[in-house]
C-alpha cells in the first residue's frame, strides 16, 4: 500500500487549491477516500460517539445486498434456462441474442440443474445493467460534484446497486441509462446532492420507467430472459382471478418454463419470476438482519412496514368482497410476494428519505405497509404497490416527524406550565 | 408607474414570466401541453383574452366602483373568452374539441384576471395591451416549450408530423408514455425554471 499512498500524496499538488486540476478534486478526494481512511480529524467541540461515517455505511448496505444480488443472478438464469430446455424440447425456435452469443462462448449450456450454467447465464443479463447503471448515475453524479465542488461519496454505489435490483432482466440497456440519470438528477441533485433528496433515488428512477415504459416493467407480466416467454406474475395472476387468489397459484401457466404451482415456500425462498432482486424473501431477511445488527437501517420502519401489511390486509380479509380476489389474500403471501421484503428492508430504511424521529418511523413504516396493501388489493390497475407506496411515505416523512416534534413540544409545554 | 412600452412587453416572457416566476396558470399549462398544434392554438387564444381584456379593464377603469371590480373585470373576461370560443369552433373545429373545456377555463386563468386587476386598473389603456400581449407571450412561450418536449418524447412528431418513427410503428424510437401524462408538464417546467434562475440568479427566492 506504501507505494500506491506515495503515489496520491505525489499528485496531490496538482488538484490542490491552485493547482492545474483544481477543478477536478472531487474526484481526486473520492478516489482517495475509497482506498485510505481520511486523514482529517474533526476540529472544533465535536461530540464522537462513533467511528462510523457515510462511506462506512454505505459499504454496510452494499454487502447487505450481495446475497440478494448473487442469488438474483442465479435466478434469473435458472428461470431463462428452464424456459430455454421446454422450448427445445418443443422444437419452438428461440431467438438467441448477445447474451447467448457469451453464454456459449464460454463453454456453458443451458441446463437448469446446473449451478454454474444457471448462475453464468443470470450475471451476462445482470452485469451489463449493473454497468450500464453505474456508468450513467457515477457520470451524472460527478458532473454535478466537479460543478459544485462538492465531494463524490459513495451514495451512489448504493443507488447503483439498488436500482438494477428492481429491475426485470430482460430490460433494454438504454432504458436503464434513461432511467438512473432521471433519478440521480431531478430525485437528488436538484435538491443539492447526496443526502438532501427527499425521495429514494432508485425508486425515482424506476417509477419514472414504470411510467414511460409501463409495457415493458408494470408488473403484472413477468419477464424472463428468453425471447417470446409471458406470462402473469403471482400478483398479476391474483389480479385478474375473480375468485380463489391463492387457489389460482397453485396453476399457475406460463407458456414455457417453471409451470404448476406457485407454492408459499417457492416464493419464500424466491424460485419464482421476477425482477432481478426482489424474489426472495429469505435473502432480504438476511440483510434486514446485517442492516439492523450494524445499526443502519432502522428495525422500526421495518417492523412498521410489517405491521402495516398484517394489519391492513387482515382487515381487507374481513371485509371481504365479492368480486376481487385480491381481498382474500393473507398477510403471509402479501409478505413473500413481490418487491414488498426487498422495498420494506432496503427501500423504505433509506435514512435520507424516512422520517427521522423514532415514532414518526413507526408512523412512516405503518403507513407504507398500508399503502402497500391498498394499492395491490383496491386498485386494479397496478398489481404491485410497494414502489409507489414508499415514494408516497417518502412524501410524507418530513410531515410525519413535523407532527411527532410538534406534539413532543406541546406535551412537555403542558407539563412545565402547571 | 410610467414604465417603456418596450419594457412592458417583452419583460413578461423571460424576466417576470407569468409561470416561471409567478407561477400561475400552471393547471392549462399541464392540460393542453401534449401537443404543439394545441398548445399554440391555447397560447394564441389567451394572448389575445389577454390584451384585449386589459385594453377594455383599462379604458373603463375610472368608471368601475371600487367594490364590484373584481364582478365587472370577470364579466369582461368572460365575454371575451366566448368570443374566442366560438371563433374556434367555427374556424378550427378539430383543434377546439382537443381543447374542449380548457378554452372556457381561461375564464379561470390567474393570469388574465391578475393583468385586469394588478396592471389594468392603473395605467392607461395603450400600455395595458401591450402588457396583455407581453404576459400572453410569456405564458405561449412556457406553453410552446413543454409542448415541444413533450410531443417529441411522447409521440416522436412535431405538429403531428413524425420526426421519429415509432417502434410500433416499425420505426426504432420507443415513446415515452410519461410524456403524455399531464405531471411530466411539472417536470418540464421545473426544470425550465431551474434554467432560467442559473441565467437569471436575481430570480431565486430567499429560503
Amino acid at each position: 500500500m506504501k507505494p500506491l499512498r506515495d503515489a496520491f500524496d505525489r499528485v496531490h499538488p496538482l488538484f490542490a487549491k491552485g493547482g492545474i486540476l483544481e477543478k477536478a478534486y472531487p474526484i481526486y478526494e473520492a478516489t482517495d477516500t475509497f482506498l485510505f481512511t481520511p486523514g482529517e480529524t474533526t476540529e472544533g467541540r465535536t461530540h464522537v460517539r462513533d467511528g462510523i461515517d457515510l462511506k462506512r455505511m454505505m459499504i454496510m448496505v452494499v454487502v447487505a445486498l450481495i446475497p440478494v444480488t448473487l442469488f438474483g443472478m442465479w435466478n434469473t438464469g435458472y428461470q431463462a434456462n428452464t424456459a430455454i430446455v421446454q422450448m427445445t424440447e418443443a422444437d419452438v425456435p428461440i431467438e438467441y441474442d448477445w447474451h447467448n452469443t457469451v453464454h456459449t462462448a464460454i463453454g456453458l449450456g443451458h441446463d437448469p440443474g446446473n449451478f454454474l450454467d444457471n448462475f453464468v447465464y443470470g450475471a451476462i443479463f445482470f452485469i451489463p445493467i449493473y454497468v450500464v447503471c453505474m456508468f450513467v448515475g457515477g457520470h451524472v453524479e460527478m458532473v454535478f460534484s466537479v460543478l459544485r465542488g462538492h465531494e463524490i461519496n459513495e451514495g451512489f454505489l448504493v443507488t447503483g446497486l439498488l436500482f438494477p435490483l428492481t429491475l426485470p432482466a430482460s430490460i433494454p440497456l438504454w432504458q436503464v441509462a434513461v432511467g438512473i440519470a432521471f433519478g440521480v438528477i431531478v430525485a437528488k441533485e436538484v435538491f443539492g446532492g447526496t443526502g438532501r433528496n427527499f425521495l429514494n433515488v432508485a425508486l425515482t428512477s424506476r417509477a419514472f420507467l414504470y411510467f414511460s415504459y409501463a409495457g415493458d416493467i408494470s408488473g403484472d407480466k413477468v419477464w424472463t430472459a428468453v425471447d417470446g416467454f409471458s406470462g402473469a406474475t403471482a400478483l398479476g395472476q391474483m389480479a385478474v382471478v375473480e375468485k380463489g387468489a391463492i387457489e389460482s397459484l397453485s396453476q399457475v401457466q406460463y407458456v414455457w418454463g417453471e409451470t404448476g404451482e406457485i407454492s408459499w415456500m417457492s416464493a419464500f425462498l424466491g424460485t419464482i419470476q421476477g425482477c432481478v432482486g426482489e424474489t426472495s424473501a429469505l435473502l432480504c431477511f438476511v440483510g434486514a438482519l446485517i442492516l439492523i445488527a450494524t445499526g443502519i437501517g432502522s428495525w422500526r420502519i421495518m417492523s412498521g412496514v410489517v405491521l402495516g401489511v398484517i394489519g391492513t390486509s387482515l382487515l381487507l380479509n374481513f371485509v371481504g368482497s365479492e368480486t376481487n380476489a385480491m381481498f382474500e389474500v393473507p398477510f403471509y403471501w402479501h409478505l413473500v410476494i413481490g418487491g414488498l421484503a426487498f422495498g420494506l428492508v432496503f427501500m423504505a430504511t433509506d435514512p435520507v428519505s424516512a422520517s427521522m424521529t423514532q415514532k414518526g418511523k413507526w408512523i412512516y413504516g405503518i403507513l407504507i405497509g398500508f399503502m402497500t396493501v391498498l394499492i395491490r388489493v383496491i386498485n386494479p390497475a397496478f398489481p404491485e404497490g410497494i414502489m409507489l407506496a414508499i415514494l408516497f411515505g417518502n412524501v410524507f416523512a418530513p410531515l410525519i416527524d413535523y407532527f411527532v416534534v410538534q406534539s413532543n413540544v406541546r406535551r412537555r409545554v403542558a407539563r412545565y406550565a402547571s | 408607474m410610467s414604465q417603456k412600452p418596450v419594457d412592458v412587453l417583452v419583460d413578461p416572457i423571460v424576466n417576470n414570466n407569468p409561470i416561471a416566476l409567478q407561477i400561475l396558470g400552471i393547471c392549462s399549462a399541464l392540460a393542453v401541453t401534449t401537443k404543439m398544434e394545441t398548445s399554440l392554438v391555447m397560447a394564441l387564444a389567451v394572448v389575445s383574452v389577454t390584451a384585449c381584456s386589459n385594453l377594455a379593464v383599462s379604458a373603463i377603469r375610472s368608471y368601475i366602483p371600487s367594490s364590484i371590480r373584481i364582478i365587472v373585470q370577470m364579466t369582461v373576461i368572460a365575454s371575451l373568452v366566448i368570443v374566442v370560443d366560438q371563433f374556434l369552433k367555427a374556424f378550427l373545429f378539430d383543434i377546439s374539441k382537443q381543447l374542449s373545456v380548457f378554452v372556457g377555463l381561461i375564464i379561470t386563468n390567474c393570469i388574465v384576471m391578475g393583468r385586469a386587476e394588478g396592471f389594468a386598473m392603473k395605467n392607461s389603456a395603450g400600455i395595458s395591451f401591450l402588457d396583455g400581449i407581453g404576459n400572453g407571450l410569456g405564458y405561449g412561450f412556457v406553453l410552446v416549450v413543454v409542448a415541444f418536449f413533450r410531443e417529441l418524447f411522447g409521440s416522436g412528431s412535431l405538429f403531428g408530423i413524425t420526426l421519429m418513427e415509432l417502434d410500433r410503428n416499425g420505426g426504432w424510437y420507443a415513446p415515452n408514455g410519461l410524456m403524455l401524462l399531464p405531471p411530466s408538464a411539472f417536470f418540464i417546467i421545473g426544470i425550465m425554471i431551474w434554467v432560467i434562475r442559473l441565467n437569471k440568479p436575481e430570480q431565486i427566492e430567499e429560503a
